[in-house]
């Protein structure tokens, strides 16, 4: 086993284990805490994959947004901050069915899939990959018009949010 | 190769020589070498930490007309040691109803944000932590994880002023993140990378003529996101006692205070690498890499110094005016600059130097100076209106 592959195993434990905890973590802002471990976690992922872009994304929307407004939302809707709620509701099965759908699915995915037992090619000295993957965003042959869509899909929710929380006059 | 050239590959070699002697595997020897450098960078910041406690209230002294700690030591320099002894040995308080685990965990995670961002800050041509090809976001990323840290200290004090205190800075400080971010990138156009190396060595003339106001946009975020004043609501000691960090005591306490302190520090070095140059001042950093360390330290104090003055000059703002004044002013001032640089940048291509720096110059002051008219005219209408209303209401007043 290469050191690279133990590194990736430790991650993946880590991940696991955090996403684990979310679910089962009776008290909420401890949830959204694990959560912010697992997402930290999948930023580890990204760096050993030698995505630096990708895991420092990760932190900074994922961490640095997401968790924060999750664990806001929490604080300000809760009555008691240490409360520690029912776990489920009455539509559990939903959930259980769905994210077994989910893992029958991405399993049997992966079952016709060959990369599991090939290693990843050296990447090239020089390799630019923060240029290549922006160069790629905004190029007509690339992915120019997902990345606008997105853009005016943000930017359209953007505007929603500040409808909504404006009064009207 | 000498020492007095590259001093960290001349140590590293000298220790892998040692190690692998010692019949200890290459590779193991390098993670090993690594270690002891991070050990090392740790060690010297957390020292010149405790010399930024004296700086600090040296500095604040003499704005204030006084002459600040000059008991203990020469010139009170030993103050901070018996600030230090003091610390370690009170009695340390966890409150009833803490959540202990996230309690204990949020200042090492405040002190872990300040210190990770030194991982990228370039001390000289040869001496940096890693050259990452995205420093700039980095320097957000590691933002995050401090704004994470300041509200599991505030929600696990279980104290209301704490969390009212968490709640109002992190508004600040994922606010002011916007602003920040769109200013990082105006460096970036400029050097064509986000690496701090590269941004720099591009740096023959400095970055603050090119984009004069994107520093300034810089320096203001930056202050919002240390949580200084008159950035200061977290703590607004006549409502809050002390934010975020009441519940505190002892060696706890400091770490977000001696935190806060290297924080200010660490972005004065970044407003001087990103607009002022960092290490290079007139070809001294080719010199010797220990002038390039000088150089960029020195640096680093007079921007942490503009940050002080800023700190002990201003009065606290409101918090809406501070919300208000970033999302309606700053935001989109600085997209609009973002915009205007890029623009140029493109257009201006493969002119000559002294037009592309003039033009570039011009349009960042004609920007602030549009920016500021039409802000100085929202506000007369706003003034008008509430001085308006308050007329007719005496009116109204008189006639009952």
């Amino acid at each position: 086993m290469t050191g690279e592959q133990i590194a990736f195993l430790v991650v993946a434990l880590f991940t696991l284990a955090s996403g684990f905890m979310v679910v089962t973590t009776g008290n909420l802002v401890h949830a959204a805490l694990w959560l912010v471990s697992t997402l930290f976690g999948v930023a580890v992922a990204y760096a050993l994959l030698n995505a630096a872009f990708l895991a420092v994304v990760q932190v900074v929307v994922y961490i640095g947004a997401i968790a924060i407004l999750f664990i806001f939302a929490v604080m300000l809707t809760r009555k008691d901050l240490l409360d520690q709620g029912p776990q489920v509701n009455r539509n559990w099965w939903v959930g259980a069915l769905l994210s077994v759908l989910t893992f029958v699915g991405l399993y049997s995915l992966l079952q016709g899939w060959d990369g599991m037992s090939k290693t990843a090619a050296d990447i090239p000295s020089g390799f630019d990959a923060i240029s290549e993957l922006g160069n790629e965003l905004v190029s007509p042959m690339g992915y120019v018009l997902p990345f606008e869509v997105a853009s005016v899909l943000l930017v359209a929710a953007l505007v929603g949010a500040v409808y909504v929380a404006s009064d009207r006059k | 190769m000498s020492f007095w050239n590259d001093p960290l590959k001349v140590a590293a070699d000298w220790l892998l020589g040692i190690f692998t002697g010692w019949g200890m595997p290459e590779i193991a020897a390098q993670i090993l070498i690594g270690f002891i450098g991070v050990l090392l960078l740790i060690t010297i910041l957390m020292v010149l930490d405790i010399f930024l406690v004296w700086v600090e209230r040296k500095v604040v002294s003499r704005f204030q007309d006084r002459i600040g700690p000059n008991r203990v030591g020469p010139f009170g320099l030993i103050q901070p040691f018996a600030d230090i002894i003091k610390l370690i040995i009170k009695e340390d308080i966890t409150p009833a109803g803490a959540d202990k685990v996230v309690y204990n965990l949020a200042p090492m995670l405040s002190m872990m944000s300040v210190l990770i961002l030194w991982a990228v800050v370039p001390l000289a041509p040869v001496i940096l932590g890693v050259d990452l090809n995205i420093g700039a976001l980095y320097i957000v990323a590691a933002g995050a994880i401090g704004t994470l840290s300041i509200i599991m200290a505030g929600w696990s004090s279980n104290n209301k002023f704490a969390l009212i205190g968490a709640f109002r800075q992190v508004a600040v400080m994922v606010s002011f993140e916007i602003p920040m971010l769109a200013t990082l990138l105006i460096p970036t156009i400029f050097a064509g990378s986000m690496g701090m190396g590269a941004i720099i060595e591009k740096q023959d003339i400095w970055f603050v003529w090119l984009a004069p106001l994107g520093a300034v946009i810089f320096l203001i975020a930056a202050i919002a996101e240390l949580g200084r004043a008159p950035f200061d609501m977290a703590e607004g000691e006549s409502e809050l006692v002390s934010g975020y960090n009441i519940e505190y005591s002892g060696m706890k306490f400091g770490m977000f205070y001696a935190g806060e302190l290297l924080h200010a520090f660490t972005f004065g070095g970044f407003w001087a690498i990103l607009f002022f140059g960092g290490y290079r001042f007139f070809g001294l950093e080719h010199v010797s890499p220990f002038l390039a360390i000088a150089v960029i330290v020195f640096k680093a104090f007079l921007g942490y110094w503009v940050i002080m003055w800023i700190k002990y000059t201003l009065m606290r703002i409101r918090i809406d005016h501070m919300l208000g004044f970033n999302w309606k002013f700053l935001t989109p001032l600085a997209f609009a600059l973002l915009m205007v640089t890029a623009l140029m940048n493109a257009l201006l291509a493969g002119t000559p130097t002294w037009i592309y720096v003039s033009i570039m110059f011009l349009s960042n002051v004609v920007l602030g100076w549009v920016a500021l008219e039409i802000a100085r005219s929202y506000s007369r209408k706003e003034r008008e209106k509430a001085q308006g209303s308050k007329a007719v209401a005496i009116v109204e007043a008189a006639h009952h």
